[in-house]
């Protein structure tokens, strides 16, 4: 028996039902089976089979941090769920795919960080445009949630805020 | 200088108290060291061999007096009563203890200071012109520039996980003496034929494993775009710096393998979405900065012609006061660089002294120089014989700035993890080797620069000479550069041959300098001799017979640093 996985979604833990194909060794990308119900494929994948795939709603796409918002540009529109993959927390190349989904190719659907997705991290991603953060699973979800309130300020621009401080506010006081 | 607002109070404010809940996590066990490491060094605390060590950040090396009192507080209530100043203009602590961090950056955020991104993979402090404001070749005062930086860089949520480190420097003189072009991007002020501000970029520079100085990028980025252009600098960056090889990942390597010319193709792809765009810098944002960094109240005075008859005085002035634009008013460089201690080391008695002499003599100011030097930037002239000799009553006017015991040297061995060799030490015995002032003055400028490792803190790749540690199957050697300069222009040294040991490194720098005394033309400086013969003679001499080990330098005195932490703590050292 499984329990249910939560994720952090919208600044509250809420249940989930959305699974991840990753690639297991010897699996490609054209002939991977993709499972029945909610999931989230590698963008590999979904670039593969995309024509088998494409009226499936229940379908989403995560990007591997060393792939390109460009590939999948003009079919952004068509998920309701796009992940990134997070490595290592160290890797920091998801938080530009990110900010390219929100503001290059104009994603306004669930943005979901996956993998190494830690506390600490959180504020960064959700400024960076994240709305969704699957927490590692070791980690407490809760716990968690609290770092999305670390700063109450914010210097500059980002996803999250499209002017810098000193065009949001009056300075100096 | 500039001054918080209620916006700047709170995020130092809201860094501390997470960085504390961080610190309780860690010490509870809730968070492992993998990851604290990156949140600790974030905040500037490294874990070094015999504590841990906190950098706090001094944008672009301004400091007021009263945060100069609070270094020596720090000094003393959470150190070992001393401090050192960082080749970045920074200031950092050797002995503390992880508990104490976050009462640490408390204290600072109480004079607007804090340590935030002095390390990790992060866009690091801003470095600058020791003599910006002051200096007679200044364009314009990039202090403004350079906070406005700070700002944006501070926690940026897109650039607190680059490849590696980033940092930035900038300048508004048409001498560089902020080494721009050793930086990941270096910003120099020109002005184009309407007059209007804006600046020249460097990308790619940086020293380190492979050394590399800066490619110009752009000639002219116009004031108002610097951020953006910036911006998209980092975000290619972090797009495509290699993570693969720690040895590999400094923009300097992109740089390198993709060209300058796709670099830039790439960065005005992205920069064509948010130049003009709502991070474009108003006049009003650069206005309201700039009004922090307004002139002193200086009196109107006129050049005062200084006493001839004290040898020492005139030594001081002759070697530690530099020009400044108004008439009567002179720069001081306070010089940490006193034989037997480490070079650019301060003592918390030394931090009040030179706060206390800021506060009499240079509306209250300082600036810590990448030299890890003091400099006091707005002094009447007619005060400086009074300054001498208070500087020289705390240790603090030794007359050799620019001279060979002026030496950048990095911690090293006897402090951190990474060095291969000593530097501090050798730092010590090459001072004493050279202790006679009139040799001293007689050689001129010259820079030496000592690195314990091939990280290079100590920059020993733009050293005159440079001095490098180097491991060679467990023992510590020497490998010794010459030709390297840190700016106008920047370029790296040659090494010259086989490296040596430390107890021979004196008189193989003795050696160089025998060649230079020989071979120099009236008025020129040992790096001039240098440039016009090649390095070929002075090679030859420094191998043309064995060079004998300084006995003395095996002694016990110079040994490595082995003194244990007095702390007995759980989440400390690997080495104890």
């Amino acid at each position: 028996m499984t329990t249910t996985k939560q994720i952090i979604k919208n600044s509250a833990v809420v249940n989930d039902d959305w699974s991840v194909l990753r690639l297991q060794e010897g699996e490609a990308a054209e002939t991977v089976a993709i499972p029945v119900g909610k999931t989230l494929v590698p963008l590999k994948v979904w670039l593969a089979q995309q024509s088998a795939l494409l009226h499936r709603a229940d379908i989403g796409v995560w990007f591997a941090s060393d792939e390109r918002v460009e590939d999948l540009q003009d079919h952004v529109a068509k998920f309701s769920v796009i992940a990134v993959d997070f490595p290592k927390f160290g890797d920091g190349r998801g938080y530009t795919i990110a900010y390219r989904l929100r503001n290059r190719a104009g994603y306004r659907g669930e943005l979901r960080a996956i993998g190494d997705v830690l506390r600490d991290q959180l504020f960064y991603m959700q400024r960076a445009g994240f709305d969704a953060f699957e927490v590692r699973a070791d980690k407490d979800i809760h716990e968690a949630l609290k770092s999305l309130k670390d700063f109450s300020i914010t210097y500059q621009a980002s996803t999250d805020e499209a002017q810098p401080l000193f065009r949001r506010v009056q300075r100096g006081a | 200088m500039y001054r918080y607002d209620q916006f700047d109070h709170q995020i130092t404010a809201e860094r501390v108290a997470q960085f504390r809940d961080q610190v309780r996590r860690r010490l509870s066990g809730e968070l492992a060291e993998d990851e604290f490491r990156i949140l600790r060094l974030q905040n500037g605390l490294y874990m070094q061999i015999h504590a841990y060590m906190m950098r706090i950040a001094v944008p672009y090396g301004m400091v007021s007096s009263d945060q100069m009192r609070m270094f020596a507080h720090i000094a003393r209530k959470y150190d070992r009563g001393y401090g050192h100043l960082t080749t970045r203009q920074n200031i950092q602590f050797n002995w503390l203890k992880l508990q104490d961090a976050p009462d640490i950056l408390a204290d600072l955020a109480t004079v607007e200071m804090h340590a935030n991104q002095t390390s990790g993979n992060c866009i690091r402090n801003t470095t600058s012109d020791e003599f910006a404001g002051v200096a007679r070749d200044e364009i314009i005062d990039p202090r403004p520039y350079a906070e406005i930086l700070r700002q944006w860089s501070t926690f940026h949520p897109e650039f607190a996980f680059l490849p590696r480190k980033f940092k930035f420097s900038i300048t508004g003189a048409t001498t560089d003496r902020a080494a721009i072009a050793i930086n990941d991007v270096g910003m120099q002020a020109v002005k184009n034929a309407q007059g209007e501000v804006g600046f020249r970029v460097l990308v790619g520079g940086g020293l380190g494993r492979t050394p590399f100085i800066g490619t110009e990028i752009a000639s002219f980025i116009p004031w108002q775009h610097f951020l953006t252009y910036a911006e998209s600098i980092v975000r290619v960056f972090n797009e495509y710096g290699r993570r693969d090889n720690l040895y590999k990942a400094r923009i300097k390597i992109l740089v390198n393998a993709i060209g300058i010319d796709e670099f830039r193709r790439q960065v005005e792809e992205d920069w064509k979405f948010t130049k003009d765009g709502p991070c474009t810098v108003t006049q009003a944002e650069l206005d309201r900065v700039a009004a922090y960094f307004t002139v002193p109240a200086y009196e109107k005075l006129s050049d005062v012609t200084l006493p001839t008859d004290n040898k020492a005085f005139s030594n001081w002035v002759a070697r530690n006061v530099k020009p400044h634009k108004v008439a009567g008013y002179a720069a001081v460089v306070l010089s940490l660089k006193n034989a037997g201690i480490a070079p650019g080391d301060a003592t918390e008695a030394q931090m009040d002294a030179a706060a206390a002499l800021a506060d009499k003599y240079s509306f209250g100011e300082l600036r810590i120089s990448h030299m890890q030097n003091l400099v006091l930037a707005d002094v009447k002239q007619a005060d400086l014989f009074a300054l001498w000799e208070a500087a020289k009553a705390n240790g603090l006017a030794t007359p050799n700035i620019g001279l060979l015991t002026d030496i950048i040297c990095c911690p090293g061995g006897d402090y951190c993890t990474l060095a291969n060799a000593r530097s501090i030490t050798l730092a010590k015995a090459i001072d004493e080797r050279f202790d006679d002032l009139d040799y001293l003055h007689d050689i001129g400028e010259i820079d030496l620069n000592i690195s314990g490792c091939i990280n290079a803190c100590g920059h020993h790749h733009v050293g005159h000479i440079g001095i490098l540690g180097v491991d060679k199957s467990g023992e510590e050697w020497y490998q010794i550069t010459i030709g390297g300069n840190k700016g106008s222009p920047a370029n790296i040294g040659k090494v010259i041959g086989r490296s040596f040991s430390f107890a021979q490194i004196p008189e193989v720098i003795s050696r160089l300098l025998q060649v230079y005394v020989a071979k120099r033309d009236e008025g020129e400086r040992f790096i001039d001799t240098l440039r016009r013969l090649g390095p070929d003679p002075f090679k030859e001499f420094v191998y043309a017979t064995p060079v004998p080990e300084d006995e003395k330098l095996k002694l016990p005195d110079y040994d490595l640093l082995k003194v244990g932490t007095p702390y007995s703590l759980p989440l400390y050292s690997p080495r104890f």
